[in-house]
């Protein structure tokens, strides 16, 4: 049996452990070191398998970009709340998506639900459809394009599926 | 506390303090319980991460160390939003919930609560 069967999520507790604590005195770095090594290995066992980042500068980007979208985001919705409500025109739509596995939709669904006027709503069977809730639509066509690129395509890339 | 700090914790305090009123403003004012869902998922993160900043400036000061826990609070308030949206979507379209009137492609709520790919427009 391998002592680090998940590298990487070890070292994730241990820096989360610490920083929840917000300390690096002698006890934590023992307690994180402890909950390191123990919890990947009880939680090995129930793992699924998940596609790996194949391109890691593109993940930050991404990251990077999402979090100026949800500025953006934010600032917009405010202004559709606090504007005149009757002339909102909101609407269900389908996106149709080609992402294989199932971290790959999580992550662009939350993408979705974080960025301007969105929320995702359902994914169908096939996993061939992400059902979306505008708060206003102006322009179905346009929304599914820029879902498309803006999120859709880098996502797939940096999973490669 | 020097007076640039102070300037910072009020000015990023203010901000988030004003989204989340907008926030929790929305949620009286919009209609319907699908756009209800927009207001807590956005106009919330940013008045969040605003407190939690003006957190993160003060305790650093106050400790002598750079406190980052606050980070944390966010990346976590990130990761369970939206999956706290969809849920509530699905629950909505599950007890048959009516959206409001205007809502445009009324017709794929019923796709959608029973996961099947859209059928064609007809003619």
């Amino acid at each position: 049996m391998k002592l680090f069967p998940m590298p990487f999520h070890s070292l994730l507790l241990f820096v989360v452990w610490l920083l929840l604590n917000n300390s690096v005195s002698a006890g934590h770095m023992v307690l994180a070191a402890f909950f390191a090594i123990t919890i990947p290995l009880l939680v090995n066992g129930m793992r699924d398998e998940h596609p790996k980042i194949l391109k890691p500068w593109l993940a930050i980007r991404y990251v990077l970009m999402v979090l100026k979208d949800i500025l953006t985001a934010n600032v917009e919705v405010a202004l559709l709340i606090i504007g005149p409500i009757k002339k909102l025109k909101p609407g269900f739509v389908a996106v149709p998506i080609n992402i294989s596995s199932d971290l790959g939709i999580t992550v662009l669904a939350s993408t979705v639900s974080l960025t301007p006027g969105t929320v995702s709503a359902e994914v169908s069977k096939d996993k061939a459809w992400l059902y979306i809730h505008a708060l206003h639509l102006d322009n179905e066509a346009e929304l599914i394009e820029s879902i498309k690129q803006r999120y859709e395509k880098p996502i797939k890339e940096i999973f490669g599926c | 506390m020097p007076l640039y700090l102070e300037i910072i914790v009020c000015v990023s305090l203010l901000i988030g303090g004003a989204f989340l009123l907008v926030g929790s403003y929305g949620l009286v004012r919009l209609p319907d319980i699908y756009m209800r869902l927009h207001s807590p998922t956005k106009a919330s993160t940013l008045g969040i991460t605003g407190v939690l900043l003006a957190s993160m400036v003060f305790q650093s000061h106050l400790k002598g160390f750079l406190s980052i826990q606050e980070l944390l609070i966010t990346l976590f308030l990130l990761i369970t939003a939206p999956v706290a949206a969809n849920m509530i979507a699905k629950t909505a379209l599950h007890q048959r919930t009516k959206p409001l009137d205007k809502t445009e492609n009324q017709a794929l709520m019923e796709t959608v609560r029973d996961r099947e790919a859209p059928k064609p427009p007809q003619d």
